[in-house]
């Protein structure tokens, strides 16, 4: 009955391929590269698995600002290993969308483009040590909680994708509460640099759900298919609930006036985050949107010669290999 | 050679595991500049691999420096706690990185020397410098697989890949004559059979660099006067004065804090 819901993006995809499509993805089947899927599940997926390795290269960024100014050998190793998980997590994603038929290289160039986006929660700076604690936390925490649900995703490389990743998510988002604790308990000063990090990157992280599914244009389609499993206020819930005892066990103060518990749906009540900065942060506008963008786009053109360099020797070397075979 | 490692001048020992420590912290800080910003995502995973590797040995040899001089100093006092001065890297680690080729070319040149250091320190009359060597060894004959398969590729890639490998060769040579030049630290642990002498592994360091620089096509610049030294005695350049600042600033602006 979902098929009669999908708009088909390529007139030879016919009511009957759409169905059993659809019946193999109630059953629980994944779907593999090789197999048939609707245009329109490819590229949903493509956009959603590329945006999510985009966010895993950007995300690299605002902890790599903190990397050279670790403030002791320990923290930096911790910090450079989770810097180092996240490049790997976008490794990993571009790899499941390269099973989609779209090549690394091509979604690169859709991001310097700004054709595609990346988690707007990375737009924002990192300003103090604690931030390496609040970003772990609450980033990772919030990433978590997105993800999780997403081992369970239809298509095959995607949930296998997010197994593995999800793993060292909960690894990180452990040592970031580990910074905050350490932070929580120190000294005065150190105490004021904690809460200043949950003050600014609370709504940022309830942000990191996406606006209230109302406004979600794709949400239906993308539960049938099983691109999506919750809804964004759902996943945003489940976060507040378990991340405020968190903060109350750190003695820091969630910066919400209206935050509460409520008896009757035993889930706390609170505030939403500004959706018109989150759709500025979308457009581009956000703090750090032009510094990060930017350091990709330089990453990038910087790397040219270099890339080109490795792929000459390759082409020699197949050359040379040809020539010796030859002979 | 006396081969009795207990007799040994316990502040000659102090100062070259400094000396060890030293250019894996500030290698490794100049490294990890690099995270987010590589050529190509699989560069990013390596330099920050390096530079956690890196980190982990200035922890090991910095944490024994600590217990020989017996002051209570752990590895985090030395490496956040000493100005410039007290400093005993090599100045190759203390460049700029430069683009991605010079980065490669001095990690390069410095792999070749730390990798052969390594490989004759696992023989150390003093047991606990042959298990750090033990353990770092294995990850820096990956680095410097890593790096002299990188040096062969862009120097033999293309033109401008070869000029870029042959201009940081250049830019870097004349640092690279300071890890060999002996003084009477380096002296004291040959003579106690902790280290190797240098001009054995400066030997050793020839073989394997002009190796790789004949299959990476680039040329071999003259060996000529070693006038960058001083670094292993705490005269450096102007670059580690900023490195520290940057690296040290939580500690020296809280003194005292936990983090
Ligand atoms: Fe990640
Ligand atoms: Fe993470």
């Amino acid at each position: 009955m979902y098929a009669q819901m999908i708009k088909s993006e390529k007139s030879n995809e016919t009511p009957e391929e759409l169905a059993a499509f659809q019946a193999r993805i109630d059953r629980g089947e994944r779907i593999e590269p090789k197999e048939w899927m609707p245009e329109g599940y490819r590229k949903t997926l493509i956009r959603q698995i590329g945006q999510h390795a985009h966010s895993e290269i950007v995300g690299q960024l605002p902890e790599g600002n903190w990397v050279t100014r670790a403030p002791t050998l320990e923290r930096k190793a911790i910090l450079l290993a989770k810097v180092q998980d996240e490049a790997g997590h976008g490794l990993y994603l571009y790899s499941a969308c390269e099973t989609l038929g779209v090549s690394r290289d091509e979604l690169f160039e859709k991001l310097h483009s700004g054709a595609m986006k990346y988690s707007s929660i990375f737009n924002y700076p990192t300003l103090t040590w604690a931030d390496m604690g609040a970003v772990g936390w609450l980033v990772d925490g919030a990433a978590i909680m997105n993800q999780v649900p997403l081992q369970r995703t239809s298509y095959g490389p995607y949930a296998r994708a997010m197994i593995r990743i999800c793993k060292e998510e909960s690894f990180h988002q452990r040592q970031g509460y580990s910074v905050m604790m350490k932070m929580a308990q120190g000294t005065e000063a150190q105490k004021a640099m904690a809460q200043d990090a949950l003050n600014r990157f609370w709504y940022p992280a309830l942000m990191m759900f996406g606006p209230s599914d109302a406004e979600s244009v794709h949400s239906e389609q993308n539960m049938a298919w099983k691109i999506k499993i919750n809804s964004n206020d759902e996943l945003r819930q489940r976060f507040v609930n378990e991340t405020v005892p968190q903060a109350h066990y750190l003695g820091l103060t969630v910066p919400d006036e209206n935050l509460k518990f409520n008896e009757e749906t035993g889930n706390w009540d609170f505030s939403q985050p500004d959706w018109t900065e989150f759709f500025e942060v979308l457009k581009g506008n956000g703090p750090c949107n032009e510094e990060r963008l930017g350091a990709r786009r330089k990453a990038w053109d910087d790397g040219e010669w270099f890339r080109d360099g490795l792929s000459a020797y390759a082409e020699k070397s197949a050359a040379r290999r040809a020539a010796v075979a030859a002979e | 050679m006396a081969l009795d490692a207990t007799q040994v001048d316990q502040k000659a020992l102090f100062d070259w595991l400094c000396r060890m420590g030293d250019n894996a912290l500030i290698l490794g800080h100049r490294t990890s500049e690099w995270c987010g910003h590589g050529p190509v995502l699989e560069e990013d995973i390596a330099l920050a691999n390096t530079a956690l590797d890196l980190i982990g040995h200035t922890q090991m040899w910095l944490g024994l420096a600590g217990e020989v001089e017996g002051a209570g100093r752990t590895a985090d006092n030395l490496a956040y706690l000493r100005d410039a001065m007290q400093f005993r890297n090599v100045k190759l680690v203390e460049l700029p990185n430069g683009d991605i080729g010079q980065t490669i070319m001095r990690e390069f040149l410095f792999d070749a020397f730390h990798f052969e250091m390594l490989t004759a320190l696992v023989a150390s009359a003093d047991a606990r410098v042959a298990e750090i060597a033990a353990k770092a060894l294995k990850e820096v004959a990956y680095q410097f697989d890593r790096s002299s398969d990188l040096v062969v590729r862009l120097g033999d890639g293309t033109a401008e890949s070869h000029d870029r490998m042959q201009a940081a060769l250049e830019h870097f040579w004349p640092y690279t004559g300071e890890m060999f030049v002996a003084d009477a630290v380096d002296e004291a642990m040959a003579q106690a059979g902790i280290a190797p002498a240098l001009s054995e592994i400066e030997s050793r360091w020839d073989t394997l660099v002009s190796e790789t620089l004949a299959e990476a096509t680039l040329v071999c610049p003259e060996r000529r006067a070693d006038v960058h030294t001083g670094g292993k005695q705490g005269r450096h350049t102007e670059h580690l004065g900023y490195i520290l600042a940057e690296m040290q600033f939580l500690q020296r602006a809280y003194p005292g804090a936990e983090w």
